[in-house]
C-alpha cells in the first residue's frame, strides 16, 4: 500500500472510527450508566456553582488578597503531577522494550489525558475574567512568553496534551484497522512525551519556586520533589485504574508491568520523603526566613493552626502507604496493595495541594496571618472538575478495551 | 456485545441485507442515547444560566477590546466615552476619565521618613477615598505595620494594631507599590496586563486583565488588590477625577494597584496619601530634577529598602533622621 493511498483512507477511516469509537463507548451496563449518570450530576453541579461564581464575582470563593490562590490552584497542581506520572510507564516500556508494559502504557496515556483536562479547567475556573480568556492564546492574544512561567505551562500543557491524544489514537486506530503501528509515526512521539512530561511538572514547579518574595516556594528543591511524588501518585492511580477494569471489564494486564509500577513507587516516594526531610531540617534549624511557613504549616503560628490537621493527615497517610508498599503483598493483587495506592494518592493530593499553595500565603508578604479553607462552592467546582475528568477518563478506558479486547475492529478488509 | 454487530450508522443504513432487528436495536438505541444526551445538554444549559447574569454587564464591544497599548487615539476616546457612561448608569455619577501620559524627562520616586511617621492611618483612608475603594471591604493600597523600635523583621510587627498612636516602644512602617525597577509582578503576567511606564509607575490595564492572581502571588510587598466583587461606591463619594490607568471604578474580577495616584502626580499635584499626611513623613518627586527635595534626602540621609535582598530595586525609600 503507497503512502498516499493510506492517507487518503485514513482521512475518511479515522473520522469514522472515532464516531464508531464513541458510540461504543457510551454502551454498557446498568452499573456503567449509573456510574455515567453519578459522574455527570457532579460535573452538573460543579458547572452550576462555577456559573455562580462568575456571576457573583470571587467573593464566593474563600480567597483574600492575603492567600489568593487556593483549592483551585492546589487541584491543578496535584493534576499535574497525575499527568506527568502518568506517562512515567512510558519509560521502562519503550526504553527497556519491554512489550508487556504496552497495555499498562495505554491507561497511564488515558490517564494523562484526563489530568491535563482537569488541569486545565482548574486553572480556567480560578480566572476572575474567564471571558477574557483569548487574550491567551498566542497571536491574537499578547502572550507574555517567555518571560512569564505561566505561558510556559499553557505551552507545555497543550502541547502533552495534544502527543498523548496523538500517540492513543494512532496506537488504537492501527490495533482497530488490524495493522501494525508503523514505529515512525508513534515511537518518536513517545520518547518526546517522555521528556515532555518532566518539562510540565518543571515547569509548573517553576511557576512558584521562582517567586523571590515567597520564601516557602522559593526553594530548588520544588521541582525535585514534584517529579517524585508525580512518580508515585500517576503510578498508584494507573494501579487503582488497572483493577478497576480487571474487575468490571475482565481487562487483565499480566502481572510485571504492576510489579514495575510498584518498584517504581518504592524508590520515588523513599525520594520524596527523603527531600522532605532536607527540606525540613534545613529550615526549622537554621530558623531562617523560610522558617515562619513551615511552622505554621506543622505547628500552627500564634494560636492559627488551619492547616495543622491537613498536613500531618497528609504526612501519616504517605509514611503508613509508604511501608505498605514494602511489604511483599504489594507485590501481589492484594488489598494491601490497593489501600496503599489510596494511601499515597490521597496524602500527595494533600500535600501538593492544600499543603504547598496555602502555607506560600502565610504569613503574607508583610507577616499578617489569614487563614484560608475552601467555601463549599470551591469544593462543588473542584468535584466537578473530577467529574469531567473521570467521565474522559472512563470513556477513553472503554474504548481501550474495547480495542484490545477486538470488540471493536475495522470491518473493511485491511492489507 | 460480539463484535458481529454493527453499530455503525453508515454501515447500519446502507446494508439493507442485515436482518431487520440488529436495525431496530439500533435505531432504539441511538434514540434512547439521543434522549440522553439532548438531557444532559438541556440540564448543562441550566445549570450554566447564571452566566447570562454575568454576559449582561459585558458588552460584546468591551469583549473585544484590544490592549491599551494598541488602542488608537479614536479608539481610547470611544472606550473612555463607554466608561464613563457605565459609571454614569451604574453608580449614578458623573465622572471625567482622562488618559494621562508619562511627562518626559520624569521619574517618580518616594520616601517616608520613619523616625516621623505616627501611624495615625491618614495615608491609608485618604487612598481609599481618592481611589474608589470598595467601601464595603474598606479596601486601600496602604498597609502600616506597627513594629516594635530594635528590629525592621516584619514578623514582628503587626497591622491590626489599636488605640492611641503613637506608642513609646513602636514605630511605624507604612507599605504600599515599591513601584520597582525589577517588578516581579509584571515579570509574572501571562497577558502582559501590567507594565512599567517611562516615569517609572507601574501599571495595570484593567480592561486587560485576566484575574489570575499571579502577580499578586509574585509581589514581595503585598502591593496588589484583587476585585473579588464589583466595587461598591455611592454616588456621592465617587471621586469623579479619574484616569483610565489610575483611580477609575474598577471591573469585578481584575487586579489593581497603587500608581503614585498618576492621575494627579502626572499634572503636577501630589499623591493624595502624602496630601493627607498630617506629620510631614511623606517626601515625592521626580528623581531627575537635581534641584528636588526627594534627590536631597536620598543624597543625605540614611536610607533603608525594603526588602533590598530580592533585587526588585524599589523606586520607594524609607529613611532616618
Amino acid at each position: 500500500m503507497s503512502s498516499i493511498h493510506v492517507k487518503q483512507t485514513a482521512i475518511t477511516s479515522y473520522p469514522k472510527f472515532i464516531g464508531r469509537a464513541l458510540w461504543l463507548a457510551t454502551e454498557g451496563s446498568f452499573a456503567f450508566y449509573a456510574w455515567m449518570t453519578v459522574l455527570t450530576a457532579v460535573f452538573l453541579v460543579g458547572a452550576n456553582a462555577w456559573a455562580n461564581q462568575v456571576a457573583g464575582g470571587m467573593i464566593t470563593t474563600n480567597m483574600t488578597d492575603h492567600v489568593s490562590w487556593g483549592l483551585y490552584i492546589a487541584n491543578f497542581t496535584f493534576c499535574v503531577g497525575l499527568a506527568a506520572g502518568g506517562v512515567m510507564m512510558v519509560i521502562p516500556a519503550y526504553l527497556y522494550d519491554d512489550e508487556e508494559m504496552h497495555k499498562v502504557v495505554i491507561i497511564g496515556e488515558a490517564v494523562a489525558i484526563a489530568a491535563i483536562v482537569m488541569c486545565t479547567l482548574s486553572v480556567v475556573v480560578d480566572l476572575g475574567r474567564p471571558d477574557r480568556f483569548w487574550h491567551l492564546i498566542p497571536g491574537i492574544g499578547k502572550f507574555n512568553w517567555p518571560m512569564s512561567m505561566l505561558t510556559w505551562d499553557v505551552i507545555v500543557l497543550n502541547g502533552y496534551l495534544l502527543i498523548n491524544l496523538h500517540v492513543v489514537g494512532y496506537l488504537l486506530y492501527m490495533r482497530y484497522l488490524g495493522r501494525k503501528p508503523n514505529g515512525w509515526w508513534y515511537l518518536p512521539f513517545v520518547f518526546l512525551s517522555i521528556f515532555w512530561a518532566i518539562s510540565i511538572h518543571t515547569v509548573t514547579a517553576f511557576l512558584y519556586c521562582g517567586l523571590g518574595g515567597r520564601p516557602f516556594w522559593n526553594s530548588a528543591l520544588l521541582a525535585p520533589r514534584f517529579l517524585a511524588s508525580a512518580f508515585v501518585s500517576g503510578p498508584a492511580f494507573i494501579i487503582l485504574v488497572m483493577r478497576v477494569l480487571r474487575v468490571t471489564t475482565g481487562y487483565t494486564a499480566p502481572a510485571s508491568p504492576a510489579r514495575t509500577l510498584i518498584q517504581i513507587i518504592r524508590v520515588a516516594m523513599t525520594i520524596n520523603l527523603l527531600m522532605l526531610v532536607s527540606e525540613i531540617f534545613t529550615v526549622l534549624y537554621t530558623g531562617s526566613a523560610h522558617a515562619a511557613p513551615l511552622n505554621y504549616l506543622f505547628f500552627g503560628d500564634h494560636g492559627k493552626n488551619g492547616l495543622v490537621p491537613w498536613i500531618w493527615t497528609a504526612i501519616g497517610m504517605n509514611i503508613v502507604g509508604t511501608a505498605l508498599f514494602f511489604t511483599p503483598a504489594a507485590l501481589e493483587r492484594s488489598h494491601i496493595r490497593i489501600l496503599a495506592c489510596l494511601l499515597v494518592i490521597i496524602g500527595i493530593w494533600i500535600e501538593k495541594g492544600m499543603g504547598l499553595i496555602v502555607p506560600g500565603f502565610i504569613p503574607s508578604t508583610l507577616h499578617e496571618i489569614v487563614e484560608y479553607a475552601p467555601s463549599l462552592l470551591e469544593w462543588k467546582v473542584v468535584a466537578g472538575i473530577w467529574g469531567l475528568g473521570l467521565i474522559i477518563l472512563t470513556l477513553s478506558l472503554k474504548l481501550i478495551v474495547n480495542v484490545f479486547t477486538g470488540r471493536m475492529h475495522t470491518d473493511e478488509p485491511t492489507t | 456485545m460480539t463484535n458481529t454487530e454493527p453499530n455503525n450508522t453508515q454501515q447500519a443504513e446502507s446494508s439493507a441485507n442485515r436482518s431487520l432487528p440488529i436495525v431496530e436495536n439500533f435505531t432504539r438505541r441511538a434514540v434512547v442515547k439521543g434522549g440522553f444526551a439532548t438531557l444532559g445538554a438541556a440540564a448543562f444549559v441550566a445549570a450554566v444560566s447564571p452566566l447570562r447574569q454575568a454576559a449582561k454587564s459585558t458588552t460584546a464591544v468591551e469583549f473585544m477590546q484590544q490592549h491599551y497599548t494598541e488602542l488608537s487615539p479614536e479608539q481610547k476616546a470611544d472606550v473612555i466615552a463607554r466608561l464613563e457612561a457605565e459609571t454614569k448608569e451604574k453608580y449614578g455619577a458623573d465622572v471625567t476619565i482622562a488618559d494621562d501620559r508619562p511627562i518626559p524627562g520624569t521619574k517618580f520616586v518616594y520616601a517616608i521618613n520613619l523616625s516621623v511617621c505616627n501611624g495615625n492611618g491618614k495615608c491609608v483612608e485618604a487612598c481609599h477615598k481618592e481611589n474608589n475603594h470598595d467601601r464595603s471591604t474598606n479596601q486601600s493600597y496602604i498597609r502600616v505595620i506597627e513594629m516594635p523600635k530594635g528590629t525592621m523583621d516584619m514578623e514582628k510587627g503587626s497591622t491590626t494594631y489599636s488605640g492611641i498612636v503613637p506608642k513609646d516602644d513602636k514605630f511605624y512602617l507604612p507599605v504600599q507599590c515599591q513601584q520597582c525597577d525589577e517588578p516581579p509582578c509584571v515579570e509574572v503576567c501571562p497577558v502582559k496586563a501590567t507594565w512599567k511606564e517611562e516615569d517609572g509607575i507601574v501599571v495595570v490595564d484593567y480592561n486587560w486583565c485576566i484575574g489570575c492572581r499571579y502577580c499578586e502571588a509574585a509581589c514581595p510587598y503585598h502591593a496588589r488588590r484583587f476585585n473579588w466583587k464589583q466595587p461598591e461606591v455611592p454616588s456621592e463619594e465617587l471621586n469623579p477625577d479619574q484616569s483610565y490607568l489610575s483611580n477609575r471604578v474598577r471591573p469585578v474580577g481584575v487586579v489593581e494597584k497603587c500608581t503614585y495616584c498618576l492621575h494627579r502626580t502626572r499634572r503636577g499635584k501630589l499623591p493624595a496619601c502624602l496630601e493627607a499626611c498630617p506629620t510631614g513623613a511623606r517626601v515625592f518627586g521626580n528623581i531627575l530634577d537635581k534641584n528636588s527635595n526627594i534627590r536631597w534626602i536620598l543624597e543625605n540621609k540614611r536610607v533603608y529598602i525594603l526588602k533590598e535582598e530580592l533585587g526588585t530595586k524599589p523606586a520607594f525609600f524609607y529613611y532616618f533622621d
